[in-house]
């Protein structure tokens, strides 16, 4: 069995199609240590961020500057600086089954960067909602644009491409899976990849394992969530895992009240998972329950497979194991967030173990072997929906921390302790990275229908407080090792997080600034004042030099040495 | 019991057959954008056309004949009958073309008898669950209840432990319950005075007054810079002096030394104290203060 799995892996690397020479990823990339390139969602499997590049270090970066600034336009427009002046236009590539032009401003209030971004042989490769761009990883400028015309959906962001030889893979809000044509933005083919008119919408950057890639959806109604594999070549289906249980006789029926219930249970799968080459696993979470704040006897008990863990053989689609980090969540508590691998010792012996800060203020570390459970730690100070923990490590609901209607003073917020900004780990460290923020809310219940809302409804929320903080956290106990406050009277989640093997944390803040700390105390040591900035910064090197590489806004900044 | 778990099943089960058959999906109209005061999410998914008003009328009549006991008055379940609106057969039905084979067939081994109607019928039918919203964030489903469960005579009590030391309902908070009238407006404003709407509901205006948050610089060479807090980071703090002129200050580390003074910092630090007895009796108590 074992034999055979490693020998279908080996196999798929010799599907990749005819490759444009010195243009398309090498997938041996993907398996080794983050360096020169960043050439997935996470910049390599493990989702640890964590770069073996040392050229920028704690010793030189406050000599780092700006390379270049470069600024994108979504929409069909030909605005965009890169097509202005003396130099040709870049090509504007237009697809998409719609008839609305979804550009800058239309729903999402202008060009929002909030995607991982590909670097593969100098050129960058990234994404917002309906646009994806090629360029060029040395000064920014705009190689191609691709724009697809939508039918409508959530707006909400883009988390990023995945690439497959020469060819590149991008979600849609109205749920299509695009491939397009690295070297030149041209589309290969489109597929559905959920039904738009059940109100899902699309937003996670394909995960590219061997010759599957991986997709998954949002949706705010109560459909199930799912993870689907589909083919690099011609986008074809070949697997789904669910979410939820969606016919007699599926695992975790019992822990819903009805199966109407668990088919309409949501879990949607938005933020890509990490994958562990030796075990064939792709480990992922999941999102809440549905409906998200009213407790209908149809979805009465725990609710698998939501807000989980869950780790599912990449090549059959099969779980292998899962651990339920919330159960029965009531305050839209996804647990998406992505899991980090991390092999270290844990009471003195080697480990291969996953960890993971939820939405909902609590820590985890679990083996990913067998999905053992091994630490749960309250990170975020104020949480306080929980009654402790049982003796499986999950916290206990409280139910009168549900909303309820003269109000129910909870923490976290919706927003949660963490929220889907990546985070990130230092093996040199040993502690893992997360942007976190310390909240509290009114939660009250406007839905007594013993029925139920549906989907996000039945609740009003009303802010009280919130400040956010980098945290550091070590994962053998789940305990706080620093944590730096962003200064003020209010504030939340900051973005994600890159560290480096030249002991730096890199992170944007809450006033405007990409900022490098000490990864080991939290010490600031360089920053730059560039505007909002709205992913998790990467690096990479390229003619000898490295790059840190962030997006503020509509626009990409790269820094390095000279 | 095992009625309603075999209907949800049969309902599940065309739901799934159906869905190998997607009709055209509908373009998202331009449907006219919520009042920005209610932070809604975007109508971005396939939105209805009107439906004709006698078709409407029609469908209602015979919804409310034969449907209305299992699946419920609103569409949202009943008595057996899953809900309707979030069924993934009814979401992918144009005019009654996919539930008709349902109505007219049944589902005799699930529980649901069979309809002789006409698929003219069926369609008015159709055109009838249409015409419901489906999402969820609904401000019409909110129903304004009431959040009054408090025992007041605790919450004076609860007042004078809490709110005392600085606030007195015969001075600063004389007349609080006349002056702001909403109980849950009331409430917000006790826990942090200035915070204005929910997030899923809708605005509330803003009714306490709250002054601005302070800040004293002190430089190396000891001079104190104050004025009101503009912004502040780790690097820069501004502020604007009481002439008017507003400074900006570079900081490192931490010098030069910086102090906040947040009007709400005493709000904040009772919310880790709170129990939400001690929340709804102070608003009993507070709404008894004319």
């Amino acid at each position: 069995m074992r034999t055979l799995k490693h020998f279908l892996a080996a196999g798929a690397f010799c599907l990749l199609p005819a490759m444009a020479p010195g243009q398309a990823l090498d997938p041996a990339l993907l398996t080794k240590p983050l360096g020169d390139a960043w050439p997935t969602y996470s910049g390599d499997y493990s989702g640890k961020r964590y770069s073996s590049l040392q050229q920028i270090n704690a010793g030189n970066v406050k000599t780092m500057t700006l390379a270049w600034m470069s600024k994108f336009t979504a929409g069909p427009g030909t605005d965009s600086g890169a097509r202005r002046g003396r130099f040709s236009p870049a090509p504007l590539i237009v697809g998409g089954e719609g008839t609305a032009e979804a550009g800058a401003g239309t729903f999402s209030g202008g060009t929002n960067i909030r995607a991982s971004i590909l670097q593969v042989n100098g050129i960058l490769y990234l994404s917002t909602p309906d646009n994806a761009w090629a360029a060029d990883a040395r000064d920014g400028h705009e190689l191609w644009h691709y724009f697809w015309k939508t039918k409508g959906g959530t707006h909400i962001g883009n988390r990023g491409l995945g690439m497959w030889g020469n060819w590149l893979y991008m979600e849609t809000p109205d749920d299509f899976l695009v491939c397009l044509d690295a070297a030149t933005g041209k589309e290969r083919w489109h597929k559905q990849i959920a039904d738009f008119n059940l109100q899902y919408f699309s937003t996670m950057a394909p995960i590219v394992i061997g010759n599957h890639i991986l997709i998954g959806t949002g949706n705010d109604l109560d459909e199930p969530g799912y993870v689907q594999s589909r083919d690099p070549e011609t986008g074809e289906v070949q697997w789904t895992w669910y979410s939820v249980p969606t016919k007699k006789g599926d695992l975790g029926l019992e822990t819903w009240g009805s199966l109407d219930g668990a088919r309409h249970g949501a879990g949607n799968v938005w933020i890509p998972g990490s994958y562990d080459p030796e075990t064939h696993l792709y480990i992922f979470g999941t999102g809440n329950p549905s409906p998200a704040y009213t407790n209908p006897p149809s979805r009465a008990g725990d609710n698998l497979y939501t807000c989980s863990i869950v780790a599912v053989n990449v090549d059959t689609g099969k779980m292998a194991w899962y651990y339920q980090f919330n159960p029965h969540d009531t305050h839209d508590w996804d647990s998406t967030e992505t899991p980090i691998l991390v092999d270290g010792n844990f009471n003195g012996k080697p480990r291969k173990m996953v960890v993971h800060a939820d939405r909902n203020g609590y820590f985890y570390t679990l083996d990913r072997l067998t999905g053992e459970h091994l630490v749960t730690n309250k990170f975020s100070i104020a949480a306080n929906w929980a009654k402790g923990l049982n003796d499986k490590g999950q916290p206990v609901r409280d139910p009168a921390k549900d909303s309820t209607v003269p109000g129910s003073l909870v923490s976290p917020n919706n927003g949660g302790a963490a929220n889907w900004p990546p985070p990130a780990y230092s093996p040199d460290t040993g502690l893992f990275y997360v942007p976190a923020a310390e909240t509290y809310a009114m939660y009250y219940l406007t839905e007594t229908d013993p029925r139920g809302a549906m989907g996000l409804g039945g609740k009003d929320e009303v802010g009280l407080a919130s400040s956010g903080y980098v945290t550091a956290i070590d994962y053998k106990t789940g305990k706080v090792a620093w944590r730096h406050r962003y200064p003020g009277t209010a504030g939340g989640l900051g973005n994600g997080m890159l560290t480096t093997a030249g002991k730096l944390l890199f992170t944007g803040d809450a006033g405007g600034n990409l900022v490098a700390y000490n990864a080991a105390n939290g010490n600031i040591v360089w920053h730059s004042h560039i505007g909002q900035v709205s992913n998790a910064p990467e690096t990479y090197m390229l003619d000898g030099h490295q790059y840190i590489l962030v997006a503020a806004g509509d626009s990409l900044f790269a820094f390095t040495l000279y | 019991m095992s009625f309603k778990k075999k209907l949800s099943a049969g309902a599940i089960l065309v739901a799934s057959a159906m869905a190998q058959n997607p009709t055209p999906p509908v373009p998202a109209a331009a449907t006219p954008a919520e009042p920005p005061a209610r932070r809604v999410r975007p109508q971005a998914y396939p939105t209805r056309p009107p439906a004709d008003p006698a078709a409407l009328a029609r469908g209602r009549a015979l919804y409310g004949v034969h449907c209305n006991f299992c699946h419920g008055s609103d569409a949202r379940g009943g008595e057996g009958g899953p809900n309707l609106l979030r069924s993934q057969l009814v979401l992918s039905d144009r005019s009654g073309e996919t539930i008709a084979p349902v109505v007219q067939n049944g589902r005799p081994d699930q529980g649901m008898p069979k309809f002789p109607m006409t698929l003219a019928q069926i369609s008015d039918i159709a055109a009838y669950i249409h015409s419901f919203k489906v999402g969820g964030y609904d401000i019409s489903r909110m129903v304004p209840l009431s959040i009054l469960v408090g025992d007041a005579k605790s919450g004076a009590e609860t007042f004078r432990s809490k709110c005392g030391s600085c606030h007195s309902v015969t001075g600063d908070l004389k007349g609080i319950g006349a002056r702001i009238t909403d109980a849950k407006t009331l409430q917000n404003n006790f826990l942090m005075p200035g915070v204005g709407g929910g997030f899923g509901g809708p605005q509330r205006p803003v009714l306490t007054h709250v002054p601005p948050t302070t800040v004293t610089v002190t430089l190396p060479s000891g001079e104190k810079v104050e004025g009101v807090l503009g912004r502040i980071d780790d690097f820069v703090v501004t502020l604007r002096q009481t002439d008017g002129v507003t400074r900006s200050i570079r900081r490192d580390g931490d010098t030069p030394k910086v102090e906040i003074h947040d009007p709400l910092q005493p709000h904040k630090d009772l919310l880790p104290t709170y129990t939400d007895k001690e929340i709804h009796d102070l608003t009993a108590y507070l709404v008894t203060v004319k």
